[in-house]
This record gives C-alpha cells, sequence and structure tokens, in this order.
C-alpha cells in the first residue's frame, strides 16, 4: 500500500474542518451557515472515528510525510494504536457534541461557533501527529479554540474573559514546557519525528528533567493537581457543545501526549520510580476533584471536577503501568493501562452525555443551578433515563462503564505489592484508598446532581417550562447511555481492540485472561464477568417485580406527603416551600464539615438573631480552591517585580543594548557546543 | 454434576439468606432486649411485619414520581445478588466464579444509592438529611474495605471469595496481627454499612423511633406497603450478608464443597448457622455496651479503621519482604 488511504482522509477531514472554521474567524455573522458548521464537523469527526476503528481493528497505516514543517524535519501524520485509540473518542464524542451545536447552538455567535470546529482540527492534530511540531501545533490551535470563544465576545462581566484569559495563559505554560521537554528529548540532533525521539530514550539528569517538563505540562493541560484551578472556571462560561469536548476529550488529550512522551517514547529502561509522579499527582486530582464535585452548586462545575476526579484515575492507571513495567511486571502494566484505557474511553462518553444533558436543561428549564431545579423527571422522563445511566456510570456501579475501569485499576493496584520495594508498597495502599474514596465521593457528587435536579418539586417557576428535547436529541443522549452500558459490560473486546496501544504504553502484549464474557488480571486472580452480572440483577429484579405482584396485588394509591408530618403549604406555594427541600448546600453539609474544611477551605458563618428578635438565624457557607490563589499571587508579584525591572531597560543607551544582545547569543552558542560535545 | 450440585446448592443458599435474614434480625432483638432484661419480642415478628405490610396498600405521595416505586426492588435486587455470591454453607456454588469482592461492594453501593434516590424522591427535608450522611459515610467506609481487602488479595492472590476462604484455611495465612487488625477494620465499616448502633439507632432498636433514626428511618419516612417490606428486607438481608461476609472471610473452617452432597452439606449448615449465632450475639453485646455516636465523630471513628487496615497492610508488607 503506497498511500495510506486513512490518513489521507484523516488530513482530508483536518482541512475540511480548519476551512469551516476559518470563514467565521473574520467574524463575518452568517446565520444561514449556521446549521451547516456542525453539520460538516459531524461528518468529520465521524470520519475521525472511523479511521481510528479502522486502524485498531486492521492495524496501522504508514506514516504520511507532509510537504512542509520546518526545514530539518518535514511535519508527518500517523495513526498507532495509541492514537487511534483517542481518535475514536475524539470521533465519537465530537460527533456528538457537534450533533448537540447542530440543534441547540446554530444562532451562537460567529466566534462561539468557531470554537467547535478548531477544537476538534486541534485536538485531532494532535493525535495524528508524529512528530513534536505537529504535536505543538495542535496543542496551540486547542488552546486557541478555548481561548477564542470567550475572549473578544460582549460578555457583560468581566469573569469569562478572565477564565478565558487564565486557560490561555496554563495552556501556554503547558505548551512551553511540552516544547522544552520534546527538544530536551530530541537533543541536538534535530529530528523530531517519534520514530527518531524513540531511538533515543532520555537517560539520567535529562530523562529527570523531561519528566518533570511533561508532568508540569500535560498537568497544566490536562488539569492535574496542582495545575487545575483554570478548569473549573473556565467550563460554566463555554457553550454546551465545546464545553462537553474540554471536559471529556481534552484531557485525555493532554494524557495522551504525557502517555506518548513519558511511557511510549521514553518508557523502555526506566527505574521504579518513573511512575510515581503520575500516580501520585493522578490519586490526588482523583480525591480533589470528587470533594470540590461534592461542593459545588453549578451542575456544569460538578461535571468538570468530577471529570478531574475521573481525569486523575486514567492518569494514575498510566503512572502504574510505567512503574510495573520498570519492575518487570508486564502483564500487571497492561492491566494497568487497559485500565486506563478502557476508563479514558468510557469516561470521555459518559462525561459528553452528562454535559450535553446539563445543556440541554438550561436551554430547557432556564438554570445550570442545583438550586433553581427540581422535579424534571415529571417534564423530561427520556432525559432523565438517559442522565440517570450515565450518572451510574460517573458513580462506578456495575454493570457501567465507570465500574469496568475502577475494577482493573484495582486488580492492578491490589496486586502492585508485587514490586517488593515498601516504600512503593505503602505508596500503592494509598492509591488504593483514595481510587475507594474517589468513587464514593464520585457516587455522591452524582447522587446529588441528578437527584437535586430530577427528583423533588420545582424549586424555581421556570422549571415548569421545561419539556422533552426533539428527537433527535433524545436518541442521542440515550445512544450515549446505552455506549456507557455497552463498554461496561464488554470490556473484554474492548481490550482485545486496545491491544496496540496497551503494547505501545505498557511494553506487554496485554493481559492474557480475557475474552468476551470476563476479564482477569491472571489466571488464578479474580475474574469480573460484567455480562453475567448484568444478566443476574435483570433477573432478580424482573423476578422480584413479578413475586410482588402475586404476594401484594393491591394497587398504590396517591395521598398527600407524609415528610414527617409537616403540614400542607399555603395555595400561593403551590409545590410547596422551597426550603423545605433539600438544597445544594445542604445536600454538600456533612462533607463540607468532614473533609472539605480543611482541603477546599469551606467555611460557616452562623449569625444569630439577639434575645427577644423574631427574625431568623442564618447560616452562610462558602469554600473556595485555596491552590489556585496559592498559585497565582506569587505570580502576580513576581510579574510586577518583573515590569519594574523590565522599566529599567528603557534608559539603557544602544550600546548597552547591542552588548546584552551580543552576550546573549554568545551564551546561547555556548550552550549549544557544551552539549553538542557532551552528546 | 458438578454444575447441577453447584445450581441446587446456589438455589438453596439463596433460599436460606432469604429466609435467615429476618429470622437474624429478630434473634439479634431478643439478645439485645435479654441483655437489658427485657423479654423482647418474638423471633418470628420481622416475618409477621414483612407479611403484615405486603398485605397494606401502598401510598406514595402526590408528586412521587417512578423513582419511588421501581427503587425497592432495585435496592433487593442488588442486595439479593450481593447475598448470592458471599459463601454460606456451601463453597463452589454455582455462581461462585462471579463472587469478587469488589463486585459485591459495587452491589452494596448500589443498592445504597437507590435507597438515597428514593429518600429525595418527594423532596423532603428528612430524607435529604439522611441521604446526605449515608453517602457521606460511604466516602470513609469504602476506603477502610479496600485496604482490607488490599490484604486478603495479598494473601490469596485473589479477591474471589472462595479464593480467600480456600487460602485462608489451607495456607499457614501470614501474620494473625494483620488478619486481626483487617477483622477490626471490616467490623467498623460493617456497623456504618448497615446503621447500627454507634452510627445510628437502627429501625429495630428498642428506641428507634423514625425520628430517631437519622439515617435509615429518615430516608423510609414515605415508604409504605410492599415498597416499606422491601426496604425492611433489604436492610435485613443486608445485615445477614454482611455477617456471612465476615464469618467467610475469617472464620473459614468447615464449609463443605458444593458436589460433596447433600450429608455433608447439612454439615456445613451446622457449623454455619453457628457462625451467624455467635456474630449476632457480639453485635448484640457491641450494641447494648456503646452509646451512640455524634454525627460528626463518624470520620474518626472510619478514619482510625482506615488506619488499622493500612497498619495491617504494612505488616504484610513487612512480612512479605522478609520472607
Amino acid at each position: 500500500m503506497t498511500l495510506p488511504p486513512a490518513l489521507l482522509l484523516g488530513l482530508l477531514l483536518l482541512a475540511a474542518l480548519l476551512a469551516v472554521a476559518a470563514p467565521f474567524l473574520a467574524a463575518a455573522a452568517r446565520p444561514r451557515l449556521g446549521r451547516l458548521v456542525p453539520a460538516a464537523c459531524i461528518l468529520a469527526a465521524l470520519g475521525l472515528a472511523g479511521c481510528a476503528a479502522s486502524a485498531l481493528a486492521l492495524g496501522a497505516p504508514e506514516p504520511l510525510l507532509l510537504p512542509f514543517g520546518p526545514p530539518w524535519g518535514p511535519m508527518s501524520l500517523a495513526l498507532d494504536g495509541l492514537s487511534a485509540w483517542f481518535l475514536l473518542l475524539l470521533g465519537l464524542s465530537g460527533a456528538a457534541c457537534a450533533l448537540f451545536a447542530a440543534l441547540r447552538e446554530a444562532a451562537a455567535p460567529p466566534r462561539q461557533a468557531a470554537g467547535l470546529p478548531l477544537l476538534l482540527a486541534g485536538l485531532a492534530l494532535t493525535l495524528l501527529a508524529a512528530d513534536g511540531f505537529s504535536l505543538l501545533l495542535g496543542l496551540g490551535l486547542t488552546a486557541l479554540a478555548l481561548w477564542l470563544p470567550l475572549a473578544a465576545g460582549e460578555a457583560e462581566d468581566a469573569a469569562p474573559r478572565l477564565a478565558a484569559g487564565l486557560a490561555l495563559g496554563f495552556s501556554l505554560f503547558s505548551l512551553a514546557c511540552l516544547a522544552t521537554a520534546i527538544g530536551l528529548l530530541a537533543g541536538t540532533a534535530g529530528d523530531l519525528s517519534f520514530a527518531a525521539l524513540r531511538a533515543a530514550p532520555p537517560q539520567g539528569w535529562q530523562a529527570a528533567a523531561v519528566m518533570a517538563l511533561v508532568m508540569l505540562g500535560a498537568g497544566a493541560g490536562a488539569g492535574l493537581l496542582p495545575l487545575h484551578g483554570w478548569l473549573p472556571l473556565l467550563q460554566p462560561h463555554l457553550p454546551a457543545s465545546t464545553g462537553a469536548l474540554l471536559s471529556a476529550v481534552v484531557g485525555k488529550v493532554f494524557l495522551y501526549v504525557a502517555a506518548r512522551l513519558l511511557l511510549d517514547i521514553g518508557g523502555p529502561a526506566q527505574p521504579l520510580g518513573w511512575g510515581v509522579p503520575l500516580l501520585a499527582a493522578g490519586a490526588a486530582t482523583a480525591v480533589f476533584g470528587a470533594l470540590r464535585a461534592t461542593q459545588e452548586g453549578d451542575a456544569r462545575s460538578i461535571l468538570a471536577c468530577a471529570g478531574l476526579g475521573h481525569l486523575g484515575l486514567v492518569a494514575l492507571a498510566f503512572g502504574l503501568s510505567a512503574s510495573l513495567r520498570a519492575a518487570d511486571l508486564g502483564a500487571l502494566a497492561a492491566l494497568a493501562a487497559g485500565a486506563g484505557l478502557l476508563h479514558a474511553l468510557g469516561h470521555g462518553l459518559f462525561q459528553t452525555l452528562l454535559t450535553l444533558v446539563v445543556g440541554e436543561i438550561q436551554h430547557s428549564a432556564g438554570s445550570r443551578r442545583l438550586d433553581r431545579l427540581g422535579g424534571l423527571i415529571h417534564a423530561m422522563p427520556a432525559v432523565a433515563l438517559a442522565a440517570i445511566a450515565g450518572c451510574a456510570a460517573a458513580a462506578a456501579l456495575p454493570p457501567m462503564a465507570g465500574f469496568a475501569g475502577n475494577w482493573l485499576l484495582l486488580q492492578a493496584l491490589l496486586a502492585a505489592w508485587r514490586v517488593g520495594e515498601l516504600g512503593f508498597q505503602v505508596l500503592v495502599a494509598a492509591a488504593v484508598a483514595s481510587v475507594g474514596v474517589a468513587a464514593s465521593l464520585g457516587a455522591l457528587a452524582m447522587l446529588r446532581f441528578w437527584a437535586l435536579a430530577f427528583l423533588g418539586r420545582p424549586r424555581a417557576p421556570r422549571t415548569l417550562g421545561a419539556q422533552e428535547p426533539p428527537r433527535a436529541l433524545r436518541f442521542l443522549f440515550l445512544a450515549l447511555a446505552g455506549a456507557a452500558g455497552g463498554i461496561g459490560i464488554l470490556p473484554g473486546p474492548l481490550l482485545q481492540l486496545a491491544t496496540p496501544a496497551l503494547s505501545l504504553v505498557s511494553g506487554h502484549a496485554g493481559p492474557a485472561e480475557i475474552s468476551v464474557w470476563s476479564v482477569s488480571a491472571a489466571a488464578a486472580a479474580s475474574d469480573y464477568r460484567p455480562l453475567g452480572i448484568a444478566l443476574l440483577l435483570a433477573v432478580a429484579f424482573l423476578g422480584l417485580v413479578a413475586l410482588l405482584r402475586q404476594i401484594s396485588p393491591r394497587a398504590t394509591v396517591r395521598g398527600p406527603a407524609w415528610d414527617g408530618g409537616f403540614a400542607a403549604p399555603p395555595p400561593h406555594l403551590p409545590f410547596g416551600e422551597p426550603l423545605t427541600q433539600p438544597s445544594a448546600l445542604g445536600f454538600a453539609q456533612p462533607l463540607r464539615r468532614m473533609l472539605a474544611r480543611r482541603l477546599l477551605a469551606a467555611r460557616e458563618d452562623i449569625t444569630l438573631p439577639p434575645p427577644g428578635d423574631t427574625g431568623p438565624a442564618r447560616l452562610q457557607s462558602h469554600f473556595h480552591d485555596p491552590l489556585l490563589p496559592a498559585l497565582l499571587a506569587p505570580l502576580l508579584r513576581a510579574r510586577a517585580a518583573c515590569a519594574d525591572q523590565a522599566e529599567r531597560l528603557r534608559d539603557l543607551s544602544i550600546r548597552h543594548l547591542l552588548g546584552m544582545v551580543f552576550f546573549l547569543i554568545l551564551a546561547l552558542l555556548g550552550v549549544l557546543a557544551w552539549w553538542g560535545g557532551g552528546a | 454434576m458438578t454444575l447441577l450440585a453447584g445450581i441446587v446448592a446456589q438455589l438453596l443458599h439463596l433460599l436460606l439468606m432469604l429466609a435467615l435474614a429476618p429470622l437474624l434480625l429478630g434473634c439479634i432483638r431478643i439478645l439485645e432486649a435479654r441483655l437489658m432484661g427485657r423479654r423482647g419480642p418474638p423471633l418470628l415478628q420481622p416475618w409477621r411485619d414483612l407479611l403484615k405490610l405486603l398485605k397494606k396498600r401502598p401510598v406514595l405521595a402526590e408528586n412521587a414520581s417512578i423513582v419511588s416505586a421501581v427503587t425497592p426492588y432495585v435496592g433487593l435486587a442488588a442486595t439479593l445478588v450481593a447475598a448470592s455470591l458471599v459463601p454460606g454453607f456451601a463453597r463452589d456454588m454455582a455462581l461462585s466464579p462471579l463472587a469478587d469482592l469488589l463486585l459485591v461492594v459495587g452491589l452494596l453501593a448500589i443498592a445504597r444509592c437507590a435507597l438515597a434516590l428514593a429518600a429525595l424522591d418527594i423532596g423532603s427535608g428528612l430524607g435529604g438529611l439522611g441521604a446526605a450522611r449515608a453517602m457521606s459515610f460511604a466516602a470513609f467506609a469504602e476506603p477502610a474495605f479496600l485496604l482490607a481487602v488490599m490484604g486478603f488479595a495479598m494473601l490469596a492472590g485473589s479477591t474471589n471469595l472462595d479464593a480467600i476462604g480456600i487460602a485462608l484455611q489451607e495456607g499457614a495465612p501470614g501474620p494473625r496481627i494483620s488478619l486481626g487488625l483487617a477483622l477490626v477494620a471490616l467490623l467498623a465499616v460493617a456497623l456504618v454499612e448497615n446503621g447500627r448502633v454507634p452510627l445510628d439507632q437502627p429501625l429495630d432498636h428498642p428506641a428507634g423511633a423514625p425520628a430517631v433514626t437519622l439515617l435509615q428511618g429518615a430516608m423510609l419516612l414515605e415508604a409504605s406497603g410492599r415498597h416499606l417490606a422491601l426496604w425492611q428486607m433489604t436492610a435485613a438481608l443486608r445485615l445477614t450478608l454482611w455477617l456471612a461476609l465476615l464469618a467467610a472471610l475469617f472464620l473459614p473452617f468447615g464449609i463443605a464443597p458444593a458436589d460433596s452432597g447433600p450429608l455433608a452439606w447439612m454439615l456445613g449448615l451446622a457449623v454455619w448457622l453457628p457462625k451467624l449465632l455467635l456474630l449476632a450475639l457480639l453485635l448484640a453485646v457491641f450494641e447494648s455496651a456503646i452509646a451512640r455516636m455524634r454525627v460528626f465523630r463518624v470520620p474518626e471513628f472510619l478514619g482510625a479503621a482506615l488506619l488499622l487496615a493500612l497498619l495491617g497492610l504494612v505488616f504484610l508488607f513487612l512480612s512479605t519482604g522478609l520472607a
């Protein structure tokens, strides 16, 4: 095969996406094109998913060299197992987001409409890149796509612009770190293609520097602790489709970059500690993201933070895989990598579903705040059904997608004591505990979101206007919910499909004990048979229903709520006093007191009326993320100091300035000569 | 033949669990009453309550959704599947290849979420309070449970319940002190998961009026008729499941292989029932001896369990490192 058709197709789709985005960059308002753009995006995303699936099933196509790029190394595209796996997620999630955009965001201003195709193109270029330059170009495009929709709109308040600026700052920091890391990997040879990088893996201090830089770069892009602060701020301001793509795919793509640079290119022959930074950052992110998700009041922020938690689990799995590979436990390393990949795909799909559901709720019920919703299950039953499937998957309940990923990850963690180093064993035990905390906090966050939005009584009159979405959207939601169930029920075939990716990440052909019906860590270890569990649950449920129908045939009757004996509400409140319902803050209160006081600086202020006053007592509670201010405050001080210093440059003469430039060039050449000589 | 024996043993086990669950609850009530110097209700009282509730007509609140009507079945179905996975009088039953400890954790989580959803369905304040607390406690219970599971996985090389039982029964099961610490951690988790005394007043407790029991009782305020019967059965079955789980993990002797014939089954049953009774007695003594705990002390209680489980693991790490 001389021409790699799948890659050419991918290239064409990329070009199409860019072309679609281009006219909007000129900010020309063309309402008739409103639906054309998302429609083109759907086709392109489905095409990308098709490319990825064919590459996974039929084998990787030949790399494609492009006739442009820097003179010392032309840009090249390739699709191997690892990139194909993530491209599959991008294609599926992107198609869903574009369909939502076509139906609900056709009238968006052009800058916002340009975000989706640009983001798709940037992420696809990152995944298809076969050299460092294209990878950075794709990431740069991604950063632009996230900043553009909010940068210069006619926003009334400064918050969106601030969030976009913060996101851009973090993205640029991430790009700078990754560019330096790729430069260190390439050395002075100048060949940036992955094949050349793989031939000379980093060693010694270079390996440590690459690890630190990639952790900073990928961490800032994906939102790993402590560089996560921009994500929950940006998420609520983006349109639902772009936001869904952001929380479902963008973080995964940065983890893909980390896996590519650290595990695939730099992975072989590393010490045991190679995976520890990813493992520790992943575990911390998982707990912190899930805890913050239990406290937020805006549904989009809840989902963004819960998404961070799941992303942490994927990072944990990749880090564990790297360490197990270093300890020569190949099959376990493959199991951990498989857990990461499976969870990345599953989480990508249910996160897309939930974020789009919130978009639909906002469209239909007029708010995303849990305290303004309630009782939506009566108005939009199909959406509620799809959403509860997504929530069950996110809450890691069997047999849904989240549980399959967690189960595989825990199996790898539970066997990781075989490494033998006591310090690493204790770290693994801490990781096991944090997976447990993250899973149960995630379950609480999802239950709180679903129950407060869909159950209970309406908390605001506007909620009554909610209605079911058009048939296409209902179909989309239910299809995504089905995917979340399908991934949970069929982890075996999916892991078999992911074998090329597994061998790239873990250096091992994949765990042997995998069949269609069951997955297992090793022959002697325990099996997980999700199809059997699903069948058992269904049989037990239906059996119980049939049995109870026989032995307790009396029909149910309706009556006023008992509610512990409370009186009926006054007639001007047809849905009861909203304050008697559980609120978003109230539901979060136990955890706020138990955990969030230390981790999220949560506080509760009680104001009691003075004796004799009949006014009510007031309870005010708030929390904030202490990490972002802790990061930004020194940065702002440093910026002010730098600006003061830079002011002094203005007073220098031309002689001094030329001298400075000259010495800088000399110093750089000196570094180059020293490094080149040493290599 | 083996398959047939496995299926018969599995069905028998399931029926036994279902029949025993309310009886065990009645037994605990009698024991607790005797410890307090009262006679206590008859042993069959929980079964009578269930049958009475089944005859009644369930009343749903006016704004209740389908969630109130469906979740009782979901909760009991998930608990039932979990209960059928935990070995009782026999091992190698038909479903034992599926009997994974992590899966049991997941199935119990389904039942917990179903109960919380039912509590939140009509938007009553007490229901929300109970649901928020029950779900928050789980965030502390689950890591302690998982660390204990890690200890068993180290000893047995598997998280399958049968495999763990066989490994602990046959092999020299490593340092006893690790098992002891894991036992304490799992006991604390079991008390929390079942809403027993130091955490919550159980519904069947002498002082257990619904308004006092802020976990279980608050969540079941709106349930009635067969829905309430299903929830009560779920709670009883969950308690029996936990006792059977503790028996299978820490007292793994005398369990009959499923293909060894009815006589061996009877023998297994004769060993299994006293184990359950012993655990029930321990529970009754503990509950009578200890006072209820403030809600916000619970994280400390479970944090101690977490630390003990971690300590047990470190002992295991050290002993495997020395061996």
